[in-house]
């Protein structure tokens, strides 16, 4: 396709072995047959996204108009009220506990 | 009883009227939605779940007109997309990965449909956890555009966008992260509304890019719109987000209006030509109305997709990492509890979820974070300061809700920045947090087929009624 919108002239890698370190921070197993396509994928995408580092450099950086929302800290439900419904959905469960493996 | 309901056109205001005037029931009308449903949906795939108790529904609505009870959705049968949590039902934003998940409360937009007397029909197919143009990314089958099925609905919220525009549904609800209300709604010849970022509240809508979702309608009129968008906006204690109605305090509506239209972006947006001709025809009536139309320059708004494209993922990578196969849906056994997490996450993600979550881990892990995140947080900023600017100059902006029609199945999907700039005129209005309406403005013949396009007009923060205002003029209503 044809579209300005798109920054043809870098042309940018992410690497196998980078793919790779990502998905393993993002906790994701890939297949490896999938690993080549995302690599040209992503380096496309990182590609196009990347007219934005040459074109930000005066502006200033201020503090966005937020509002603080407080309320008063204090217990709405009665106990127990949703921890059935809640605990029906984990797949693994004892008592009122959600069971993971051990990790130490 | 009615045997004469065009349910491709019935209208909120309309099924008001007549069911308080008995001419047909809340259970008649949410019959006909059910029968629409059955003889409609194995082709649209527009439905991934009709709820079981629809009728008892209806019949408690019906027992509360009888007894003169007024509210505004009493008996009117609404969809809701899939990311929507209704208490006691499944929802599983198009993802494998929530399998069996069942929602413990209502968001606080089915809390106020509940409280307005709505009928829920089901939930709607959607790209997964709302992470597309065309919902070719559900994990539940393509939804296809009932006015030509060889053709995508839009998407994300394509499902809610087919049932109403298949006459399955009389208005649905979705979400809107970067258009995914007002394409879908463009795609399919109906009104989409994105309200202003804080004036729905999110409360028990799966997240997916938090400075960005908000929930919005698909309806058949702009005054339907109106009345569903009266109804769900407001404060919300349970998403500090949602603003005050002192908050932006509201401009009066204008004698006469200013359109701004920022002609510049349309050549390098890719604007099909045929589009093009229909927004010019657009503008044309628009003028014909009394309204002043002025070309404005918004010099970084052509930036909007490369920052959404970061700042989305970025907040993508982070809201999706909950879903880990310890407290709900999908878990795939492995030795560890790390390899418990790699099997779930890879096993329950489609791909389109995955390439976004590693953009988001790659454009927040450190030595890049820098270059893409904070340049693209000041980018935002300087684009809405510049799109507040002008404001000051004109009421409204308008462009063209897409950059042509509805595409085939399949056309875009090899590619995904092809999808990406479908984005490119409803992206700034979600970076900036600005309402924006997607209206149906005429249709084009492409193979035999018509098919519709929309514009789309832009508002201050809070100016929703501008929105209804000028839409309503346009379509004569």
């Amino acid at each position: 396709m044809t579209n300005t919108f798109r920054n043809v002239n870098i042309s940018f890698m992410v690497t196998i072995e980078e793919i790779k370190n990502l998905a393993n921070l993002a906790r994701i197993e890939l297949p490896e047959s999938e690993l080549e396509s995302l690599s040209k994928e992503m380096g496309s995408i990182l590609d196009y996204v990347s007219q934005i580092q040459n074109s930000a450099g005066d502006i200033k950086r201020v503090v966005p108009e937020l509002h603080n929302i407080m309320r008063e800290d204090v217990v709405t439900n009665t106990p127990g009220q949703y921890t059935e419904d809640i605990l029906k959905n984990a797949p693994k469960k004892e008592k009122d506990y959600l069971v993971v493996k051990k990790i130490l | 009883m009615h045997r004469m309901i065009d349910l491709n056109s019935l209208t909120i205001k309309e099924a008001r009227e007549k069911l308080d005037n008995k001419e047909f029931s809340a259970v008649d009308l949410a019959t006909y939605y059910l029968k629409a449903i059955k003889s409609k949906n194995e082709n649209i795939n527009a439905f991934l779940e009709v709820y079981g108790d629809v009728l008892e529904q209806a019949k408690i609505a019906d027992e509360k007109i009888s007894q003169g009870e007024k509210l505004p959705l009493l008996g009117i049968p609404v969809a809701l997309k899939d990311n929507l949590l209704v208490k006691g039902k499944r929802a599983t934003s198009g993802s494998k990965i929530l399998e069996g998940f069942v929602a413990p409360y209502d968001a606080t937009v089915i809390t106020k449909l509940k409280d307005a007397g709505a009928v829920f029909l089901g939930r709607t197919n959607m790209d997964e956890f709302a992470m597309g143009s065309s919902t070719e990314n559900s994990a539940f089958g393509v939804t296809k555009n009932p006015l030509d099925q060889e053709r995508v609905a839009g998407g994300s919220s394509g499902g809610s966008a087919a049932a109403v525009a298949g006459g399955m549904a009389l208005v649905a609800l979705g979400s809107d992260t970067g258009g995914s209300v007002r394409e879908p709604a463009s795609f399919c010849g109906v009104v989409g509304l994105k309200p202003t970022y804080g004036g729905v509240s999110r409360h028990g809508l799966m997240a997916m890019g938090s400075s960005l979702d908000v929930i919005g309608p698909f309806t058949k009129t702009v005054s339907d719109s109106e009345i569903l968008f009266n109804v769900i906006h407001g404060e919300d204690v349970m998403d500090s987000t949602t603003f005050k109605d002192g908050t932006y305090p509201r401009k009066p509506i204008k004698e006469k209006m200013v359109v701004g239209v920022p002609y510049h972006l349309f050549k390098n947006g890719g604007l099909e030509s045929e589009a093009e001709n229909n927004f010019r025809e657009s503008v044309k009536k628009l003028e014909n109305l009394g309204y002043e139309i002025q070309e404005i320059t918004l010099p970084n708004i052509e930036k909007s997709l490369a920052v959404y494209y970061i700042l989305m993922p970025a907040e993508v990578s982070s809201n999706l990492a909950r879903f880990d196969g310890v407290r709900y849906g999908l878990h795939v056994e492995g030795k560890t509890l790390l390899e418990d997490y790699l099997k779930t996450k890879g096993a329950g993600f489609g791909k389109e979820t995955k390439r976004r979550i590693l953009i988001g881990t790659y454009v927040l892990s450190s030595g890049y974070h820098d270059a893409y995140y904070t340049k693209a947080l000041l980018l935002r900023q300087k684009i809405s300061e510049e799109i507040n600017t002008i404001f000051n100059e004109v009421d409204v902006l308008l462009t063209p809700t897409t950059p042509g029609t509805a595409f085939k199945i399949g056309e875009k999907s090899g590619d995904p920045l092809a999808l990406y700039v479908q984005d490119v005129f409803t992206v700034p209005a979600n970076i900036v947090g600005i309402p924006a309406i997607s209206i149906p403005s005429g249709e084009i013949e492409v193979g035999g087929k018509k098919l519709p396009l929309g514009i789309q007009f832009m508002a201050p923060h809070n100016h929703e009624h501008l929105l209804f205002e000028i839409g309503k003029k346009f379509k004569g209503e």
